[in-house]
């Protein structure tokens, strides 16, 4: 079986975001990036499926900062290849990231026909799409997201997919298809960092240029800024026992003591 | 002449949901100042009577077909794509809601027109719609101004009240038929009720919910220690639940349960919006967090920027101390 990951990067938002000088975008100059929770995902479901069944595993990600250390990660858990696709600019949306990506995988070797495409069902910066289903749609692939729970057996896959309430939809899916996941039956694996660096020494990230696809629709954002709300927390000051002390005092106010 | 605005109508377990009365509200407001019709668009399989509900639009355009029973994506989208090629809506609202979330993605392909995710408001100025959405898990704002085109918003919850939304007049229901092939490449097998847990988060009054910032799972344990002496329970946000920490049935949120406690305690959970669709009607909410800038405080009463498990456990002292 041949599995193909897609994986992006994403402004780590446990450091502080501050809008750049155009008002319209982030400031780059001082963003963290990680990558998509949820591609981490999806990585995890591809190597649990390949140590279950056997499988190939191949990574793909546009290039980003810091993508050559998730790269190599991959790898050190277990991908056997990961490639870097450059040349989509900064700030270039998703919808047209994933027409290109779609245009550039078959540039790729050995990328597709692939029987599985995992990829993360959502970012925190897909303002216009989410990737998944888009390539989904452009590679002519049955597509199912949110899904948590993956089996394949004999050219099907039972995906589960999430709803409200922890209920679960559990589907059919023929293959070859696209998945979006949302979450693993285990959190991404651990790797020893002396296991990165090993895999920096005698593995290979390929790189390869974009190729534009057709679908160039691009979204103007007028104006970016820190969310202006109607209601903000009463703050409280002070020592953790002050403060601890002051929410009681709130607590019992209200009745909840 | 302008098109229409749609709101697709979402149902789950045989009942609208609160976000599709929320979204008509909003769809009611652009309508009216765009001077055309609001129609909400019903997909499914002998569910006709939902439409009674939807009396805020001017009218229902219902889709019964048998492919679309199941609601896959694959085929709901298919099946709203033929509709508005012959009908040309100007704006579609879509709830973002996990039925939803698949006809969101892969919507926009396949009627070719722009989709703007998670919206939080729209209003039409100077007769074009302007649209706020939140990026970065709540962190950052957009404006985004629509075309002369189609456009497809999907609709974070809480964008207007459900009450506005709902209406106890009779709406004109059309039903449409659409071609649909039954080959669908995604098959519904069946729904899988969670395990039922030892406590239902949405029974209590009290609830102690832990997020990413808590710390460590070792760090649950004063959130334990503090739910006890408040008489609650504890619960969590997606990312405690993704590590195993907590089980399924104690994640509030999206894909977990909507809860509305007397008291929910947020501790080390910043706020991304599909946590706050889950708690945002607690009567009183006390978040904590070590980021001041955390989206939590937008919808909490009481905030503290400090660690979670430090004031958590200060908090369970002070609480058994009164309560003798």
């Amino acid at each position: 079986m041949k599995i193909l990951v897609l994986m992006k990067m994403v402004p780590d938002i446990v450091e502080e975001l501050e809008v750049a000088g155009d008002g319209t975008s982030l400031d780059q100059e001082y963003l963290r990036f990680i990558v998509n929770e949820r591609d981490d995902y999806a990585l995890e479901q591809a190597l649990i499926l390949k140590d279950r069944l056997g499988a190939t595993v191949s990574v793909v990600a546009p290039e980003a900062p810091e993508v050559d250390d998730v790269l190599y990660a991959a790898l050190a858990k277990g991908a056997d290849r990961v490639t870097k696709v450059s040349g989509i600019a900064e700030n270039t949306g998703t919808r047209s990231t994933a027409a290109t990506l779609a245009a550039t995988l078959s540039s790729i070797p050995d990328a597709l026909p692939a029987d599985l495409v995992l990829s993360g069902c959502q970012a925190i910066d897909d303002l216009d799409g989410f990737i998944a289903p888009l390539l989904a749609e452009s590679l002519d692939l049955p597509y199912l997201g949110l899904v948590s729970r993956l089996t394949v057996d004999a050219g099907t896959a039972v995906a589960s997919k999430e709803y409200a309430g922890g209920v679960m939809g559990r589907y059919e899916v023929t293959l070859p298809a696209l998945i979006g996941i949302q979450g693993c039956e285990k959190p991404p694996r651990y790797v020893p960092i002396a296991k990165v660096r090993a895999a920096m020494t005698s593995g290979d990230i390929e790189t390869v240029a974009a190729t534009s696809g057709p679908d160039t629709t691009q979204l103007q954002v007028a104006a970016m800024a820190k969310p202006t709300e109607a209601g903000h927390a009463e703050m409280l000051e002070g020592s953790v026992p002050d403060v601890a002390e002051k929410v009681a005092d709130i607590l019992a106010d209200r009745g909840l003591l | 002449m302008t098109g229409n605005v749609w709101v697709v109508a979402d149902h789950w377990k045989g009942s609208i949901s609160d976000t599709t009365y929320e979204v008509l509200a909003l769809g009611r407001g652009l309508a009216d100042s765009l001077g055309v019709r609001l129609e909400a668009v019903l997909f499914g399989h002998g569910v006709q009577e939902l439409s009674a509900s939807l009396g805020v639009a001017d009218a229902v355009l219902y889709v019964d077909h048998p492919a679309l029973a199941d609601a896959t994506g694959e085929q709901t989208s298919r099946a709203l794509a033929s509709l508005a090629s012959t009908r040309s809506p100007a704006t579609i609202l879509v709830p973002i809601t996990n039925v939803n979330w698949d006809l969101l993605g892969l919507l926009p392909a396949r009627i070719g027109a722009p989709l703007i995710n998670f919206c939080r408001n729209a209003a039409v100025t100077d007769g074009t719609l302007q649209v706020s959405c939140l990026l970065y898990g709540g962190k950052m704002e957009v404006a985004v101004a629509t075309g002369p085109g189609p456009v497809v918003l999907a609709v974070l919850p809480g964008a207007r009240s459900a009450d506005e939304g709902r209406s106890d007049a009779a709406p004109a229901v059309e039903e449409v038929s659409v071609e649909l092939a039954d080959d669908s490449r995604v098959r519904l097998i069946d729904f899988e009720e969670p395990e039922a847990g030892d406590v239902d988060i949405s029974q209590q009054d009290v609830l102690v919910s832990v997020g990413r910032g808590i710390g460590t799972e070792a760090d649950l344990e004063v959130a334990e220690e503090l739910a006890d002496a408040l008489g609650g329970a504890v619960c969590g946000s997606r990312p405690v639940i993704d590590q195993g920490w907590l089980p399924l049935v104690r994640q509030v949120g999206k894909s977990g349960v909507t809860v509305k406690p007397r008291l929910y305690v947020a501790a080390g959970i910043s706020g991304a919006p599909e946590h706050i669709e889950g708690m945002r009607d607690a009567e009183t909410i006390v978040a904590v967090n070590t980021d001041a800038d955390a989206p939590i405080f937008s919808v909490a009463h009481y905030g503290i920027v400090d660690d979670a498990a430090d004031v958590l456990e200060a908090l369970a002292e002070s609480v058994r101390k009164r309560k003798g």
